[in-house]
């Protein structure tokens, strides 16, 4: 295994999904610690500096979503949820305590590789604070410098709240973004229960960006959390 | 008859009495003919005898009465520490009831049964005192001197001439597990009272003389022996009649008891108790109330409630009747109830009221024809107060007054007019007239005033020498008399007239509320109704607050409804309301139980058991309710209980129905579940043990073949497992509707998005109006599961590669979303049958017939409606609708 895509923790009490996880990661390139509890999870954290954290909300010590904010306040290691669905709420409010990303039970190899990569990705940019001024997704092109969208080389016009939202989804691209964490960037935080303005210029924003809005390709609703903005894998 | 076959109904009641009595504690009741024979000193002996078994007995309350040898028993008792009362400057010590309760040792002695509690304890009576402990599991040894027993009371002042006050009623002899007769031979009592060794209270002591006669005590140790061998005797009965000796047959009695509120009653009550005892017979009585009489006297209500009392508590069942003619009330009745010995009193009336009036004795001795009837004398020796009819007490209002003497004026006017052409006599008939028509309007006051007024205006203007009031002719003094006669018979009859009007009025208000009360509850379901409704009409009726209350899960007394009907009950009125549903009886206000409470609770009994309590919180114009009121609240109270009773049983069955279903469903679901979760467990199982085998190379091609194949059903396992929980969920109504305001398109989106992977190239269209509302009101991942099951249910039975359409309108204050196929359509009349539970269309592939099932649930919980239907052209179309409502603000527009 000549290649190091870096080092996992993975956080999960269940010995089956531990051995999938190791199985696949590391057939992928990854270095991997394993953790059965929270507080081990921490400990880990702590000794090995991991480039993501994977971990289970249903953990039998810790409460999953007190774990991340124990994370937040010492590191900023990209950290993926992996929840089951009767822990729906949980999510959110991880997601809200600055988790990067989550998983719903069962997921396949491809979409937990597809969102390390893109952890890793923003862990990297930034680290090196580099940031390119240019986002490029299949035919839409947005310049961070000037402001400006173009869709198949056409310029769009945005309002600012559209381009706004457009930018913090590109700042979190590939990433979900919850309702909660959208209205506060782009509205302040005086407007964070106010999903209804969310949904209306996510609306406005799909029917300029996107050829059928029933069927979106790049602003990717996701049920009940928020939404993400789909990059390549 | 079948000899020796015991009835299967006697041993259960036998059964049942003793499951009961195993659960209270036993009564013993050490029985004397006299103080002095010892029973306290015979108490103690068996308590000390019991102690060094090792049982747990303690001492509640014993008077030793200082002496020596009774001390010396008592030693080595645990005491439990008497209750210290201040009562008007002395202080009494009583039996502390809750220490006892709360030390539930197996035995406790109780001394003195017949004692009175001092006021402000929780009982009158001690006996009461003793209930409680007895239902408390808690066995009593207690003393008794055989004339304390009520139905005896009489017949003992007849012997001694000491009328004894304190008295307890028979049932608690029957009650009593054991009796032991403390029998000593006059002789000896009367040696030792010689010797002081009798206590005899000071208050007694002057007519101790009388009392410890040779042959007082004579008939008293005969009595207590007779009643001690009776009970044997009943005993005996029962044995024998459980074992199935059967020689001696039940003599099916049955007696009724005549009775009012003259005292004499009281004897007529004890008789009776008297001969249903020695005939083992049942026993009524009956009161029989006139309404045509005039409204009795607070005085003799009063009377009458305690003479119904004292019945009830020797074991009768009462009745108040009504009729015009008592007799054939009394003998209906009696027929009615197969009664075979009627008991009625000696008529204590003057003669010439029979002659005139008839007499009742007579009629019903005469129209008895198979029936018994006993005439019992009446006790000369007690004052009879004759109970006074009088009209009900109300004051007159000015305007009758004035009415009055308007109605004399108007009367003078009038003769005086007809003066020159009738007699001055035909006068008085005009203010007779007027004396009429005020009687008939204004109270009793008023009527008097216009009859005087009336003589005196008719002297003063029509008699000569006029304008004086005196008489020249004597005859008139005959006119005046005769007058004033005539017009105070006419003022009483017309006020009586309209007294008993009043009084049937309010018989017929309270037998209407009764009637439509009845009504009402026929109606409603659901205890919170029922009682509010029972609570809102004996609130009407008796102009007082109701309330109704009905015990939880735990026993506990709770309130299901409140309105302006009802009042609050503090700790204490709680307390007493718990008592009462807890031991069956009323109590509170006007009872004998905690009546120091600001209201008076009667049990809710029902058929199967106790359902509930009434409180009833008098207004602020009564103080407490007559026997009369307490029968009416207590009839509301018997409907309101059977209605509760109706609502409970119905609930409960609703409840095992529901239990029943959700085992069946239970069932259906690990028969599904086994099933159709094996189906793909094997495969993967199958394909997974394939790649593992190590001696066997597959290609390439196999091997992706297999690992698909395990992909593909574990999937397959997801969905089913997300809809089996679902459905759980839903079915134990966890899942709340969280509906939140969003585009449609965006959950569409979400869905497609989900399912693209397994959509591939099937041919979709979307067909969404960007006229559709802008946000729509319901919960994001509810409503996402429904489009997935629709898609996925629509993947799964249409043929690849044939188009889907998913469309959405605006139809009715609705937004309607339609997925449509082409595929093989729903089998004629299966329309509405997919949508139930474990219901799955024919194919392959099919999950466990929950998807549309969940569907529905959600989409009903959302306050819309799903249906599907075949399409024209082939195919089937599913067609969900939500309602709209009112748009939330929207952000203003930018720019």
């Amino acid at each position: 295994m000549a290649e190091d895509n870096g080092l996992i923790l993975l956080i999960e009490d269940e010995p089956q999904m531990r051995r999938f996880l190791r199985v696949t990661l590391q057939s992928n390139g990854y270095r991997l610690v394993e953790a059965p509890t929270g507080q081990e999870g921490l400990m880990q954290a702590t000794t090995r500096s991991p480039d993501v954290v994977l971990l289970d909300l249903g953990l039998p010590d810790i409460d999953g979503i007190d774990l991340t904010r124990r994370f937040r306040e010492w590191t900023e290691v990209p950290v993926i949820i992996i929840s089951a669905r009767e822990q729906e709420e949980d999510k959110i409010r991880a997601l809200d305590a600055g988790a990067d990303d989550y998983l719903t039970k069962p997921f396949g190899a491809g979409e937990l590789l597809a969102r390390i990569r893109v952890a890793l990705r923003h862990s990297i940019l930034r680290q090196t604070g580099q940031k390119d001024p240019v986002f490029v997704l299949d035919e839409l092109r947005v310049d961070l410098s000037t402001r400006q969208v173009f869709l198949k080389e056409m310029e769009i016009h945005l309002t600012p709240i559209e381009y706004r939202l457009l930018a913090v989804l590109i700042r979190n691209a590939g990433k979900v973004v919850t309702h909660t964490h959208l209205l506060k960037e782009v509205w302040g935080p005086v407007y964070a229960e106010q999903t209804q303005y969310l949904r209306v210029y996510m609306a406005q924003l799909r029917r300029k960006l996107e050829t059928d809005p029933a069927r979106p390709r790049f602003l990717i609703n996701e049920p009940g959390v928020g939404y993400r903005l789909r990059i390549s894998a | 008859m079948e000899e020796g076959r015991p009835d299967p109904e006697l041993i259960l009641a036998q059964l049942r009495m003793e499951e009961e009595k195993n659960r209270e504690g036993q009564l013993k009741i050490f029985f004397g003919a006299a103080p002095g024979v010892g029973k306290t000193y015979a108490m103690l002996e068996a308590a000390r005898q019991k102690l060094a078994d090792g049982i747990d007995v303690v001492a509640g309350m014993v008077e030793t009465h200082k002496r020596k040898e009774t001390e010396e028993l008592l030693k080595g008792l645990e005491l439990i520490p008497r209750r210290q009362v201040e009562y008007r400057g002395t202080t009494l010590s009583e039996l502390d009831l809750d220490r006892a309760l709360e030390r539930k040792p197996a035995i406790i002695l109780v001394d003195e049964l017949a004692h009175t509690n001092a006021t402000e304890s929780r009982h009158k009576k001690r006996w009461q005192d003793i209930y409680e402990l007895l239902g408390a599991g808690i066995s009593v040894y207690t003393t008794v001197n055989v004339q304390h027993i009520e139905s005896l009371n009489d017949v003992i002042a007849q012997i001694t001439g000491i009328r004894v006050r304190e008295t307890i009623p028979d049932f608690l002899l029957d009650r009593a597990d054991e009796i032991e007769l403390i029998d000593l031979p006059p002789g000896d009592l009367l040696q030792r009272l010689r010797e002081g060794k009798v206590y005899v209270s000071e208050l007694a002591a002057r007519a101790k003389e009388s009392f410890f006669r040779r042959g007082n005590l004579l008939a008293l140790r005969e009595l207590a022996l007779r009643r001690t061998a009776e009970r044997v005797d009943a005993q005996m009965q029962t044995y024998r009649e459980v074992k199935g000796v059967r020689e001696v047959w039940p003599a099916g009695e049955r007696i009724l008891v005549c009775i009012g509120p003259n005292p004499l009653s009281i004897r007529l009550i004890r008789a009776a108790k008297r001969m249903a005892a020695g005939l083992r017979a049942e026993w009524i009585a009956v009161h029989i109330e006139a309404p045509s009489k005039v409204k009795p006297s607070e005085e003799d209500l009063r009377r009458l409630s305690e003479h119904m009392r004292l019945a009830e508590s020797l074991g009768a069942e009462t009745a108040t009747l009504s009729s015009h003619k008592a007799s054939e009330k009394i003998l209906s009745y009696a027929r009615d109830r197969n009664v075979t010995k009627i008991i009625i009193g000696k008529p204590t009336h003057p003669l010439w009221k029979d002659r005139l009036f008839g007499s009742l004795l007579d009629e019903v001795v005469r129209g008895s024809g198979k029936i018994d009837v006993y005439v019992i004398t009446g006790d000369t020796s007690e004052p009879v107060p004759r109970p006074v009819a009088r009209a009900a007490p109300q004051g007159a209002s000015i305007a009758e007054w004035l009415l009055s003497l308007a109605s004399v004026a108007a009367c003078t006017g009038l003769a005086a007019l007809m003066r020159p052409l009738f007699n001055p006599v035909d006068a008085a008939m005009v203010y007779i007239l007027g004396i009429m028509v005020i009687a008939s309007k204004a109270g009793k006051g008023p009527s008097v005033l216009s009859t005087f007024l009336s003589v005196a205006s008719f002297d003063f203007f029509f008699v000569p020498p006029f304008y004086t009031f005196s008489v020249s002719d004597a005859r008139y003094v005959l006119t005046f008399f005769v007058m004033f006669a005539v017009a105070s018979v006419i003022s009483r009859l017309t006020l009586r007239v309209r007294a008993q009007a009043d009084a049937a009025r309010q018989r017929e208000r309270r037998t209407a509320a009764l009637y439509s009360l009845s009504r009402k509850l026929v109606h409603e379901r659901g205890i919170e109704n029922l009682s509010s409704i029972a609570a809102r009409h004996i609130s009407d009726v008796f102009s007082s607050h109701v309330v109704v209350l009905v015990p939880d899960e735990g026993g506990k007394l709770t309130v299901p409804a409140t309105g302006p009907e009802t009042f609050a009950l503090d700790q204490k009125e709680m307390s007493v309301a718990q008592w009462a549903f807890d031991h069956r009886q009323r109590a509170g206000l006007g009872t004998d139980t905690l009546s120091g409470a600001k209201a008076l609770y009667i049990p809710l009994g029902a058929a199967s058991k106790t359902v509930g309590v009434i409180g009833v919180l008098p207004g602020p114009t009564q103080e407490f309710f007559d026997q009369e009121q307490v029968h009416v609240v207590e009839s509301f109270a018997n409907q309101t209980a059977m209605a509760i009773e109706r609502a409970m049983v119905s609930e409960e069955a609703q409840q095992s129905l529901l239990k029943a279903e959700t085992e069946e469903l239970r069932n259906t679901l690990l028969s599904s579940v086994s099933h159709d979760l094996r189906t793909p467990l094997a495969a993967i199982t199958g394909a997974a043990t394939t790649l593992m085998q190590k001696d066997v190379t597959l290609k390439a091609s196999e091997q992706l073949e297999l690992v698909q194949t395990i992909h593909e059903e574990a999937e397959h396992l997801n969905q089913i497992i997300r809809n089996v929980l679902d459905m759980t969920r839903l079915d134990a109504g966890a899942i709340t509707v969280k509906k939140e305001w969003q585009p449609f398109e965006e959950i569409v989106g979400a869905v497609l998005n989900r399912l693209s992977e397994r959509l591939g190239d099937r041919p979709l269209k979307t067909n969404l109006p960007e006229d559709l509302p802008l946000l729509v009101s319901f919960d994001p991942l509810l409503i996402e599961q429904v489009l997935m099951n629709l898609l996925d249910n629509s993947l799964k039975y249409t043929p690849e590669g044939t188009p889907l359409e998913i469309s959405a309108f605006v139809k009715d204050g609705e937004i309607v979303m339609e997925l449509a196929d082409r595929g093989p359509g729903i089998p004629e009349g299966e329309e509405e049958r997919i949508f139930e539970k474990f219901v799955r269309g024919s194919g392959s592939g099919g999950g466990i017939g929950l998807g549309l099932t969940i569907c529905r649930a959600i989409i009903t919980a959302h306050g819309g409606s799903i249906t599907a239907e075949n399409r024209p052209g082939g195919g089937a179309v599913f067609r969900f609708s939500l309602p709209l409502g009112e748009q939330p603000p929207l952000p203003e527009p930018e720019d």
